[in-house]
């Protein structure tokens, strides 16, 4: 199958946001899930709420959302182009922060659940053994939830790939810039004559979206294995 | 000498409330004895830091290391108790060895404890360092356990039932190790376990525990020998435990002499060097009197004896309390038996004790 330069475009800038979301969302995911997992504090139940919302909530509303609070006369955006120079609606920074925020409750979920499936029992033991909280993390709770943590990383790039609402509301539809896969399948389809490029992106769309189901099941599989545990 | 105190309730007003205090000397070995549900696991758990009880107290040879009165409370990373777990515990995604050096890594540069060599060979764990803990059997499992408590270089051992997961089989393999690790290193122990077996070749102290309390503590020579323990009288193994030493052997006629404070024991030839210290629970059922030495038996020991007190014990039997030299045993009988014979406190009698009671070695005692 042969592509378009502008549809190789779409499918590498896809690519590119979807990884960088995954790059900085990873980390307060995996913290949240932490918190949600194993913290007792006042606002628990409001941060759960938080963090699934947009799952339920219509992708345009968070990218509207994204738009109100980090365009250029947000109360974080006008503070980040002051401070920093840095913009985020319109480039390909901000597709990324709206991919990642659409797909931060999957990498939650994924690592909530492996972390409740690891036996407190263990951090008691490393707890006994020497090992302060941190240490106990790092050593024994975190290559314990590895598998969850990657197997929430691929999916959530995965559909990450697919983010559509939120980008196209906070990010606009600009080639080369924030034209993701999706968007540009649907510019395709709004163009006269455009139904072969919207197939194969469609296509292309397919097959990453597969490709990283499979790929997910196999490393959660594979590093389960690795971390000395039978598959059930 | 472990000093422990502890206050806590769990679940409201109506809830399990724990209210134990013991002294236990250090080293040697404590068993924390009692039926399931009464509060000795929460208690080892306090000990170890895990568990913050509402109030309490715990300094072992007079390092403090928890205080409710004057907020003192180590972590439990900071406690340096080692302890053994029901369910080992293991780390899965480390290797043995990992595993074991889990503890030595985290341990404080000038504590002192054996070497890591010394205690994969006195555990027989060498062969299993590169395997993962998911491919070792349950006896492998607590050996590992174990062995990664004790190069923590921990101050204070303690052991949560450590050979109650364990099918029979795997417990007679682990309980020797038990036993070794306690002759070679002289650490202060603490035992949870509702075993007697287990309590008599591991443990020099008993704390008995019921419903959250400490009905008695003290050796267990002395509290074996007590008929107002319930718990312990209760049981269809209960009897007297005498410390003995091998006196000798009669290979010839398959025995071994055992001498304790009321005289000897022959019991079915053991091993064992002479002097060697050992200990055997006279259970009160292979226990019985005769009010005159009996003649042509085949029981091995007639010993004489006075007939401190007659208590009675469940709906047809009674417990007699018998001074034998400086020992006391317990002995078993029906009331029929005690009717029929007239049996009274200060009446002398014989204690008529079978050898082929005290089985072979671990077994009975």
């Amino acid at each position: 199958m042969v592509l378009a330069p502008e549809e190789w475009e779409a499918v590498r800038l896809s690519l590119a946001v979807a990884l960088r979301s995954v790059a900085f969302g990873l980390p307060p995911a995996v913290l949240a899930a932490w918190l949600l997992a194993r913290g007792r504090f006042p606002g628990r139940a409001l941060l759960d709420a938080l963090v699934h919302l947009p799952l339920v909530m219509p992708p345009v509303v968070v990218g509207w959302l994204l738009l109100v609070t980090f365009g250029l006369r947000g109360p974080v955006g006008s503070l980040l182009d002051a401070w920093f120079g840095v913009r985020l609606v319109f480039t390909t920074a901000g597709a990324s922060l709206a991919t990642a925020v659409m797909s931060f409750p999957l990498i939650v979920r994924a690592v909530r659940l492996s972390l409740d499936a690891v036996d407190p029992g263990l951090e008691a033991a490393a707890r006994t053994l020497g090992a302060g909280s941190l240490d106990r993390f790092a050593t024994v709770t975190l290559p314990l939830i590895a598998p969850g943590i990657l197997s929430g990383a691929i999916t959530a790039f995965a559909a990450g790939l697919g983010e559509f609402g939120a980008v196209i509301t906070f990010a606009s539809n600009i080639p080369g810039e924030t034209q993701t896969l999706p968007l540009a399948i649907y510019a395709a389809t709004q163009t006269p004559g455009g139904e072969a490029t919207a197939a194969r992106l469609a296509a292309v769309s397919l097959a990453l979206a597969v490709a990283g189901l499979l790929l997910a099941d196999l490393a959660g599989r594979r590093l389960a294995v690795a971390l000395g545990r039978p598959l059930r | 000498m472990l000093e422990v105190s502890l206050s806590h309730r769990f679940g409201g007003r109506e809830g399990f409330r724990l209210d134990a205090g013991f002294t236990a000397p250090a080293p040697g070995v404590t068993a924390i004895f009692g039926p399931s549900g009464c509060g000795k696991s929460t208690l080892l758990l306090a000990v170890a830091g895990l568990l913050r009880p509402d109030e309490g107290r715990v300094a072992l040879d007079g390092a403090v290391l928890l205080d409710s009165a004057s907020g003192v409370a180590v972590p439990p990373e900071r406690r340096r108790c080692g302890v053994v777990f029901q369910d080992a515990r293991l780390f899965p995604h480390l290797s043995v060895e990992t595993n074991l050096r889990y503890g030595a890594r985290r341990a404080p540069q000038d504590a002192t404890g054996p070497e890591f060599g010394e205690v994969v060979e006195l555990l027989g764990i060498g062969a299993l360092l590169g395997r993962r803990p998911g491919a070792l059997s349950g006896g492998e499992r607590q050996r590992v356990a174990l062995g990664r408590a004790l190069l923590s270089r921990p101050r204070l051992l303690l052991m949560d039932e450590p050979l109650a997961a364990l099918d029979a089989p795997r417990r007679a393999e682990v309980l020797p190790f038990l036993a070794r690790v306690r002759d070679r290193f002289r650490l202060p122990m603490l035992l949870v376990t509702h075993a007697l077996d287990e309590v008599d070749r591991l443990a020099d102290h008993l704390v008995l525990m019921e419903a959250g309390r400490v009905l008695a503590a003290g050796t267990v020579e002395a509290l074996s020998a007590r008929t107002d323990l319930p718990l312990l009288v209760g049981r269809r193994d209960a009897g007297a435990a005498l410390a003995c030493r091998v006196l000798g052997h009669e290979p010839a006629r398959e025995l071994t002499r055992l001498g304790f404070a009321g005289g000897e024991l022959r019991v079915p030839l053991r091993a064992g060097v002479a002097g060697e210290a050992i200990r055997v629970r006279v259970r009160a059922r292979d226990v019985s009197v005769a009010l005159e030495e009996p003649r042509g038996l085949s029981v091995q020991n007639v010993l004489p004896a006075t007939l401190l007190s007659v208590e009675a014990a469940g709906p047809h039997e009674a417990m007699l309390r018998l001074a034998v030299g400086e020992a006391v045993l317990l002995s078993r009988v029906t009331r029929d038996a005690v009717r029929r014979l007239g049996l009274r406190p200060g009446l002398p009698v014989w204690a008529l004790v079978k050898s082929a009671a005290f089985g072979p070695d671990g077994e009975g005692g």
